[in-house]
This record gives C-alpha cells, sequence and structure tokens, in this order.
C-alpha cells in the first residue's frame, strides 16, 4: 500500500543560509493519527509547509499518496493536504462562511453544485452548518477553528494536518474539536505542544528537534520516556500520567 | 469585536429595496446621479419632483426619514462650501439681508447643494438597505475590476481584526503606564502605528500562504449567484427612469 506522506531525507534551508531541516525522514500511514512534538523553533512548521510544497526541500524527497510534491502535481497535491493554519483569522478571509469554505472546491474548477453540496458537508462535520451565512468575525473562536477545519475538509483532503489546534481554545471547546477529529476517517498529522491532546488523539508520535527527527514511536511510550522527553523541552502538565490515561484509537 | 464595521450602516428590515440584487440598486443610484446632475438649475421644480421621489423610496424601504437625515451629516463640509459660493463669487450682486450676495453665487451654491442631497440621499439609502457583503458581489457582478472588489472585500474582512489588533495594543501600552497627552507622545503613537503596519503586513503574508494551500493560483474563483430577474431591474430602474422623464420635462420646458 501507498504510504499517505512519505518525507525522504528532507533537509531545507531558508534563502539566508539557516537550516531548518536536516534529513527528515517521515513516513504515515493512510489512516494513521500522528502528533508532531517538538519545542519552539524545532522545525515543525517548516516542515508542514513541505507536505504541501509551499516550501520545497533544499535536498531530499515528499510523496503524497505516492505523489512527488513537484510543480505538476502542485494542485492535485494541495488538494490532498488540507493545512488548518493555527490562526483562522488568517485561514478564513471571506465575507462569510459559506464563501470561505468554496473557497477551496472552488479553485479545485468544481460545478458551482458539486460546491455547494461540499460546503454544506463540510460544515455538518464540523457542526457549522446552522453558520454558513455569518460573518467569520462574528463566530466565537472556537467556531472559527473548526470552520477552518471545514475549509480544508471541502477539498476531500487524503490528510489533515492541522497546525496547533488546541491552541487559544477554551476546554470545552478544544474537547468538541477532538469528537470531530476522532469521528473524521481521515490520515492526519497534528502539530502540537499540548501533550495531553496528542496522547488522547494520536497512538503515534514523532518528535522533531532542530530539524531532525528523534524519536518516533507509540505516544503513551514516549510521553512516559522522562529523559527523553528532559532532553527535548517536552514536558506534561503538572500531575498528569501518560499511563493512566487511554487514548481514543486509532 | 462584535458587530463592528461590517454592518455599520446596513438597517436591517423586510422591504422591496432590501430584498432587490444590489448590482441593481447600485445601477440605480448611479443612474439616478446622472439624471440630477444634468438637470439644469433653474429647474426647481424638478428637484422638488426628485426629492419626492426619493422620499417615496425612502418610505418603501422602511427606512425612518429621521435616519436618513441624521446620516445626511457627511453632507456637511459641501453644505460649508456651498454657503460660501454666493459671497465669493463674483457678477450681478442683491442684497439679502444686508448682506450682498452674487447671483450666479447662489446660483451655484442651489445647484450644489439640491444636486448633493439628492445624491447622498441616494447614496444613503443604498448603504442602508444593502449589506457590504452584497454591495461588494454587485460591484463584481457590474464588471468593476475583480481587484478592486478583492482589495476591498479584504478590507472589510480585516477591519474588525485589526481594529481589534489595536485596540489590544493601546490596552497593553495603558497597562504599562502610557497616557497619550501631547507631542511626547507621538513618538509612542508612531512606533505602535509602524508594528500596527508590520503586523498586519506578516498577517497578509500568512493569509496569502493559507489561500495558496487551498489551491489559489492568481484569480478568485467565481461563486455562483442567481442572476437578477427583469422584475428586479424593472423595480430598480423605476427611479432613474421617473426621474428621467422629470428631467427630459425640464430640459424641454
Amino acid at each position: 500500500m501507498t504510504a499517505a506522506l512519505s518525507l525522504a531525507g528532507v533537509t531545507h534551508r531558508y534563502p539566508d543560509g539557516s537550516p531548518a531541516l536536516h534529513g527528515v525522514d517521515l513516513v504515515v500511514q493512510t489512516g494513521e493519527r500522528v502528533a508532531l512534538l517538538g519545542p519552539n523553533g524545532a522545525g515543525k512548521t517548516t516542515l508542514v509547509l513541505h507536505l504541501n510544497g509551499i516550501l520545497t526541500p533544499t535536498t531530499g524527497t515528499v510523496h503524497v499518496d505516492g505523489l512527488p510534491v513537484e510543480r505538476e502535481h502542485l494542485q492535485e497535491v494541495r488538494r490532498r493536504v488540507g493545512i488548518v493554519f493555527q490562526d483562522p483569522d488568517d485561514q478564513l478571509f471571506m465575507p462569510t462562511v459559506r464563501e470561505d469554505v468554496a473557497f477551496g472546491p472552488a479553485n479545485l474548477g468544481l460545478s458551482p453544485d458539486e460546491v455547494d453540496a461540499r460546503v454544506a458537508e463540510a460544515l455538518e462535520q464540523v457542526g457549522m452548518a446552522d453558520a454558513a451565512d455569518r460573518a467569520p468575525h462574528h463566530l466565537s473562536f472556537g467556531q472559527r477553528r473548526r470552520v477552518a477545519v471545514a475549509t480544508v475538509l471541502a477539498m476531500w483532503p487524503s490528510i489533515l494536518v492541522l497546525d496547533e489546534p488546541s491552541s487559544n481554545l477554551d476546554p470545552a471547546s478544544r474537547r468538541e474539536l477532538a469528537d470531530i477529529l476522532v469521528g473524521l476517517d481521515l490520515t492526519v498529522l497534528m502539530v502540537t505542544h499540548d501533550l495531553p491532546y496528542a496522547l488522547e488523539l494520536c497512538s503515534r508520535s514523532v518528535v522533531l528537534d532542530t530539524g531532525r527527527v528523534v524519536a518516533d514511536g507509540s505516544t503513551g511510550a514516549l510521553l512516559g520516556d522522562a529523559d527523553l522527553m528532559r532532553a527535548h523541552r517536552l514536558e506534561l502538565p503538572y500531575g498528569f500520567d501518560p499511563a493512566s490515561v487511554p487514548g481514543r484509537l486509532p | 469585536m462584535g458587530a463592528g464595521h461590517a454592518h455599520a450602516l446596513y438597517v436591517p428590515r423586510e422591504s422591496l429595496l432590501h430584498r432587490l440584487p444590489a448590482q441593481c440598486k447600485i445601477a440605480a443610484v448611479v443612474l439616478f446621479g446622472l439624471v440630477v446632475v444634468s438637470t439644469p438649475a433653474r429647474s426647481f421644480w424638478a428637484f422638488g419632483a426628485y426629492a419626492l421621489l426619493l422620499l417615496g423610496v425612502v418610505l418603501t424601504a422602511r427606512l425612518s426619514p429621521r435616519l436618513v437625515l441624521r446620516r445626511m451629516v457627511v453632507e456637511v463640509p459641501f453644505v460649508v462650501f456651498a454657503l460660501l459660493l454666493p459671497l465669493v463669487a463674483r457678477g450681478d450682486r442683491v442684497d439679502v439681508l444686508g448682506l450682498s450676495l452674487s447671483q450666479s453665487g447662489l446660483l451655484g451654491a442651489w445647484n450644489l447643494l439640491a444636486k448633493a442631497t439628492l445624491g447622498v440621499i441616494a447614496s444613503i439609502v443604498l448603504a442602508s438597505t444593502t449589506t457590504i457583503r452584497d454591495l461588494l458581489h454587485g460591484l463584481e457582478r457590474l464588471r468593476l475590476p475583480r481587484q478592486l472588489v478583492l482589495i476591498a472585500s479584504f478590507m472589510v474582512r480585516y477591519a474588525d481584526v485589526l481594529a481589534a489588533e489595536m485596540a489590544r495594543m493601546k490596552v497593553a501600552r495603558e497597562s504599562r503606564g502610557f497616557t497619550a497627552t501631547g507631542l511626547r507622545a507621538w513618538p509612542v503613537l508612531s512606533a505602535s502605528l509602524g508594528a500596527l503596519f508590520l503586523r498586519s503586513y506578516e498577517r497578509g503574508e500568512r493569509v496569502h500562504l493559507a489561500m495558496r494551500s487551498r489551491g489559489f493560483n492568481g484569480t478568485m474563483p467565481v461563486l455562483r449567484r442567481a442572476a437578477p430577474t427583469a422584475g428586479s431591474w424593472a423595480a430598480a430602474l423605476a427611479l432613474p427612469a421617473s426621474a428621467g422623464l422629470v428631467a427630459v420635462t425640464a430640459v424641454l420646458a
């Protein structure tokens, strides 16, 4: 079976010469939910921007569903990799929720009927069907985050990439988003500092530090490895014992 | 944030005018303006007829005349200019209440004041019965360059976000004991403005990134909108058409 996502020896240097990624190898199988952990400045966002060709590797290759991320496949790759950015105000730029969710499918050249159907379906999936005609800036932060998820779901991606999905959410919104994510039949890669969230949603975690994959394994085992955690500035909330918490499969 | 600027002028009501497609209303206002502007200033009765027509429109839109009057404040600069005209213009003069006024200046002032007032009222009705979003779509349907529409719609979308950011910066300044008094506050304020500009610029880049990630390649996709019916056009153009009749009569007379 072809992996949903496969990175081989990916390095990246920024134009000013500063290195961001040093030979990242990562394979995510279809249907997996994987957390990407690491301290600030580890290169997580840089990695994410490689997944849909916004950034291109200095050396190495990225494949999405077996498709190389190269200029000729960019449009298809961007359909397959749905990135939900951290600040929903960056993602929601159209005057209404409906138009924003329609933006992606319309870019794919779908017919107006298909676009309408996709919009309705995606908003339904995140429980925001009632908000279709509202302006994004009239929604609560949690609602905006959910609409941001809908904007990429409407493109029928095969892999959903979330950058800090739980940041700035109140506990109820955070849980509601988790319920939505668990209900999706999608491959998920989730960049997060929220380790309990990673444990709850992702059976597997990858730790990135200074542009290298330094650990890759079951989330429970990684979070339970005190030495590893300390070495990469990862800390669990006070009193949190990863061994005592069951994850939500898969 | 709250309701914010996006709906600042819109007055939600259930009326024929509210239901009309924006492009019909925009076209009607522009045509009405052209008709009014091309009416000779001496055809005083024609302007009275236009005013009556507009009153009818205001009532059809179920807007309170009081609200329309209040919003006419935007016209004040024109009014001041118009009132100065009779004093400064040359030509034959007449004495009114002990002031020596220019006749052509008086006519010019009347001309300016009447036409501007009619135009302003028509625009107020348009803005009160149409959401900004619909206005933008209407302009797009009227073939205004899409880039311009896009820039305007971004402005509408992010005005609240920027205002909120500015408010947060103000709170942060004041929380550290800053009070804006006098010249010495200017460097601080301008630094804040610079920071706001940089943040907006960076946000622009992030928005562009998010757009590209969803397949944006330079052209906005066209979303379907029902084309206005002939009935809508007829209803909207009733105003400029009847104004046109008045104007033709005035010119012929």
